[in-house]
């Protein structure tokens, strides 16, 4: 199987999360009853014309500069013609040879540290079709299909991959990243199962070593990141499989089937339309003011992939917890903000362990739990010092979510301060005293035992021991009586 | 002489005056809407009309064109009144919302009376291609109107109503405002809002107004130009459109354009067309020949270019979301049959046409190819306008042709915008001016001027109308 290497390109479709759409003052809107945010103009009544959303156009170029684009002084519109009901004028406003954001790359990380790179061929802006639903039965055999408007004209931009990725799992890896800058820039709410961020996958293997490219087939519309990369997956096996065969991939439209793991066709391109593309007429070319284009660049917030190189190379975070805490710019601040007053990597553990698992039963975020960035940094600083034990700590921080209260006075207040050493140490050897049996056994060699003692003297002293200073202590008792 | 004979400025006069009221002008012209010997119209809205004409009277203070009634193609959507495009597609279709350039008009105070009849969406020179029935040509009842603005022109010839407003796209103002001996001007492109304008082909449809007199033609222009925030393609409008009032060409170079003078010209309709230009000789200006050799693949590119753009406009007529679907079985033949239907033949000639012009294979032979020559036609305008101040030609190279005399002939038909495609395809400003008559029909003059300088187009325009002192009343009508 190795004997072949895959290639794999995406085209990712984004919703801008605006506040109208495309083309016309309709309010972007999810959930609505439908067809109550329509007009002429996105219902295609004769003799509307659109007319640009520039904040639409403001968060392409946004996009285009965090992907390192070229931005077009010029871009223009073109019209894709193609008869289908959720088209109301029957063509889509889309930009083709000239988009608003040309050329650029894209840095992920995966998660061993290595650095993935990945051409950007361009990004533009069209407009969303309207949703179809049918009813008894699937598109063609459907009884009835309804349409709902709410949709239409919603603004997308288009981001289209150079065939750099290969492996299915570089391609999750990729999205993920891209999705996480997306969601830095503010530009989209990216849900892939809402459908405000799409993903297609052009696939084709080749023998290892080639330069020339297989047939591609495209993967489309999977609405996970687990189910593109196993449909990527199932893809390059079934296409391995027709090679190794001796058959041809043949050029065409797939879809995953995440319930049996089995790749359909959906349609040959062969059959694929001619678009008729050509420059729309109704608009203007976009030209974007050069200093309002320096004036957004100057204004990007520092993305994922920047800050996870920060963390990695500056704060001595591992690479999985670089790209957990770049998750959510939310997170970042959080984090950013802690780490600030105590050791990065401290409380990047507490932040994405401890603090994280405690209030995943309450569905609360941290940014949002009545825990501070500094609660967290002087916790981590109490622990530093002594003062507190692993186990309190735990506690003190359960204390912390439920009144907001500082460490420090939960401490305090519960009386969960680590024991000063001469205390615990005639605790300790109170024990060694009252199990002779297991201090024996100690001595003679069996290590586990030691468990059992630090056991005793945490229960002892309701976890306000050091297990570590418990063990040293009992190995000392051991050996002096 | 009774109040149809009043040009529209002499109306907003006599209401200013007080000597007639909105509601009475308003009557009088429906009545002859009503009566509609020419069939100029295909929608009446008399209630609405009466009672907006009573609103006018009521107000204390009148808008400035308060009262005066008029006449909109059947292209442009207007709320509530039924507005087809002169297509059965559009059967019993009521518009939501109203044209930006109407819509203007009536805040102006104009009293929209009726739509008037065109060829199915914009497309033809007669109005044989209304789904409604053709208009006749107020001079000769056995005669075409021209068009697609035909409904428009004859109305206003047969003083249904002062004004009305047309649009053009390759002539569809300018050349029936010549066959009915009226004024018929299209704006520089951009000048008015397309808003509302039932799309034809977008890079080249332009409304404009069709008067009796140039100052008519001025003043409804002038209560329409400047930028829609509906229309991207609309322009901020530099300064005011003027109420023309020169009596004289003193320095004005008017260049004749020799290939549109030549062949395939009619011979009474040259002669009209080069008496007019000694008169303006006459008054001041300097007549010189000047050549502009690709207006001659004019009629190519335009034929090119326009069903491109009207194939992908027309693809959103469905019947589903208004209009009438036709019955059938699956989404494929619901469309064909819809489609195939209740478009007429010439609609369907021409969306086959820019369908082959666009398909992958042929774009760079036919779309991109006109594209070029659009482009060397546009530069050619430039370079005359670097040394004359106007264009002249004929605006029509024939007078009214008979009722079905082209209707087999579509290239025929085609050759009746001739003279007038060039300079829409350079998208600059053109009016059309009666300049005489050939065989008892009206001639067309036809100026053209560089982009924004609709005011010296209209001076003069005007000063030659003062002089040429064309009687616009048809024979036959009485008075």
């Amino acid at each position: 199987m190795s004997a072949y290497e895959p290639v794999i390109g995406v085209e990712i479709h984004v919703q801008l999360s605006t506040r109208t759409k495309m083309f016309c003052g309709c309010e972007l809107s999810f959930g609505d009853p439908p067809n109550t945010h329509t007009c002429p103009v996105c219902l295609a009544h004769p003799g509307v014309l659109p007319v640009v959303n520039e904040e639409a156009v403001r968060r392409a170029i946004l996009i285009g500069l965090a992907l390192g684009c070229e931005i077009a002084p010029e871009s223009i519109f073109h019209r894709k013609n193609y008869f289908y009901p959720d088209l109301p004028k029957a063509y889509q406003v889309s930009q083709f040879d000239i988009p608003v954001c040309g050329r650029g790359e894209f840095l992920a990380l995966r998660e061993d540290g290595s650095e993935l790179r990945v051409g950007i061929t361009r990004a533009h802006l069209e407009e969303d079709a309207a949703k179809l639903t049918h009813a008894g039965g699937r598109r063609a055999g459907a009884e009835q299909s309804v349409v709902d408007f709410n949709r239409g004209g919603t603004p997308l931009v288009e981001i289209v991959t150079e065939p750099d990725l290969r492996s299915a799992s570089d391609a999750a890896t990729f999205l993920r990243q891209l999705r996480q800058t997306l969601l830095f820039l503010g530009v989209s709410d990216c849900s892939m199962e809402e459908g405000s961020m799409r993903a297609d996958a052009n696939v084709s293997i080749r023998p290892a070593g080639s330069h020339e490219f297989g047939t591609k087939t495209e993967l489309k519309n999977m609405n996970s990141f687990r189910f593109l990369e196993r449909g990527i997956e199932a893809e390059i096996a079934r296409q391995q499989q027709i090679l190794a065969g001796g058959g041809r991939v043949s050029q065409e439209t797939v879809h995953y089937e995440p319930e049996t793991g089995h790749i359909t066709s959906l349609r040959s391109k062969e059959e694929s339309h001619d678009y008729r593309y050509f420059p729309e007429p109704d608009l203007v070319p976009v030209a974007p003011d050069p200093a309002w284009v320096d004036e957004l660049r100057a204004g990007l917030p520092e993305l994922p992939g920047a800050l996870r190189r920060r963390m990695v190379s500056d704060m001595g975070l591992s690479a999985e917890d670089a790209e957990v805490l770049t998750e959510a710019p939310e997170l970042v601040a959080y984090f950013m903000e802690a780490a600030e007053h105590a050791d990065p990597k401290a409380c990047a553990n507490w932040i994405r362990g401890e603090l994280r698992a405690q209030l995943r039963d309450a569905g609360v975020e941290p940014w949002d739990s009545q825990v501070t960035p500094g609660h967290v940094a002087e916790l981590v600083g109490l622990l530093e010092a002594g003062t507190v034990t692993v186990p309190a700590a735990k506690e003190v921080l359960a204390e912390m979510i439920a009144s907001g209260t500082r460490p420090a006075e939960v401490v305090e207040s519960k009386g969960l301060g680590a024991m000063d050493a001469s205390e615990l140490a005639a605790i300790v050897a109170e024990l060694v005293a009252a199990n002779p049996d297991q201090a024996q056994q100690l001595r003679d060699g069996k290590d586990k035992v030691i468990g059992f003692f630090v056991g005793q003297a945490m229960k002892r002293t309701g976890g306000r021991a050091d297990p570590q200073a418990v063990q040293a202590l009992v190995r000392e008792a051991v050996a002096t009586t | 002489m009774g109040l149809r004979d009043l040009t529209a400025t002499e109306q907003v006069a006599a209401l200013a005056a007080g000597e007639t009221s909105s509601l009475e002008l308003v009557e009088a012209h429906l009545s002859a809407v009503e009566a509609d010997d020419v069939h100029a119209f295909l929608a009446i809205d008399a209630d609405g009309a009466r009672a907006r004409a009573r609103a006018i009277d009521a107000l204390p203070e009148r808008p400035p064109l308060a009262g005066v009634p008029i006449g909109i193609k059947d292209a442009l959507s207007t709320r509530d009144i039924v507005t087809t495009s002169g297509s059965r597609m559009l059967e019993g279709y009521r518009p939501v919302y109203t044209a930006t350039c109407v819509q203007r008009l009536e805040d102006a105070g104009a009293i929209v009376l009726g739509k008037t009849n065109m060829d199915e969406f914009a497309m033809g020179s007669s109005t044989e291609n209304s789904a409604y029935g053709n208009t006749l040509n107020p001079w000769d009842l056995d005669r075409v109107p021209g068009g697609s603005s035909g409904g428009s022109a004859a109305s206003v010839a047969q003083r249904q109503v002062p004004w009305s407003l047309g649009s053009d796209t390759g002539g569809s103002i300018r050349q029936p405002a010549a066959l009915c001996g009226i004024v018929g001007m299209k704006p520089t492109y951009g000048a008015i809002s397309r808003y509302g304008l039932i799309a034809f082909a977008s890079s080249l449809d332009q409304v404009g107004p069709l008067a009796r007199t140039v100052a008519d033609a001025a003043l409804l222009l002038r209560h329409m130009v400047g930028r829609d925030p509906m229309d991207s393609t609309s322009l901020d409008w530099p300064g005011d459109i003027d109420v023309p009032s020169a009596t004289d060409l003193q320095g004005m170079r008017v260049g004749v354009v020799e290939e549109l003078m030549g062949e395939g010209v009619e011979p009474g309709v040259r002669l009209a067309v080069e008496s007019a230009l000694r008169v303006a000789e006459g008054l001041g200006a300097t007549i010189v020949p000047v050549s502009l050799p690709s207006t001659l693949s004019g009629l190519a590119t335009y034929y090119v270019l326009a069903p491109a753009e009207c194939s992908s406009n027309l693809a959103r007529f469905d019947g589903i979301r208004y209009g009438h679907p036709l019955p059938a079985d699956n989404l494929l033949d619901q469309y064909e049959v819809t489609r195939g239907d209740l478009f007429g033949p010439e609609v369907k000639r021409r969306i086959m046409l820019g369908t082959f012009a666009l398909a992958s294979g042929y774009y760079d032979q036919y779309y991109g190819r006109a594209q070029r020559v659009r482009t060397l036609i546009v530069r050619e305008f430039a370079e005359a306008f670097a040394e004359v101040d106007l264009l002249a030609s004929p605006t029509s190279p024939t007078v009214a042709f008979p009722l079905g005399d082209r209707t087999a002939d579509p290239y025929a038909m085609y050759l009746a915008d001739v003279c007038t495609i060039p300079v829409s395809l350079a998208g600059l400003p053109a009016i059309s001016i009666p300049c005489g008559l050939s065989d008892g029909l009206p001639v067309g003059l036809q100026l053209a001027a560089p982009a924004f300088a609709e005011n010296r187009l209209l001076a003069a325009a005007h000063a030659l109308e003062g002089v040429l002192e064309f009687d616009t009343r048809p024979p036959g009508l009485a008075t």
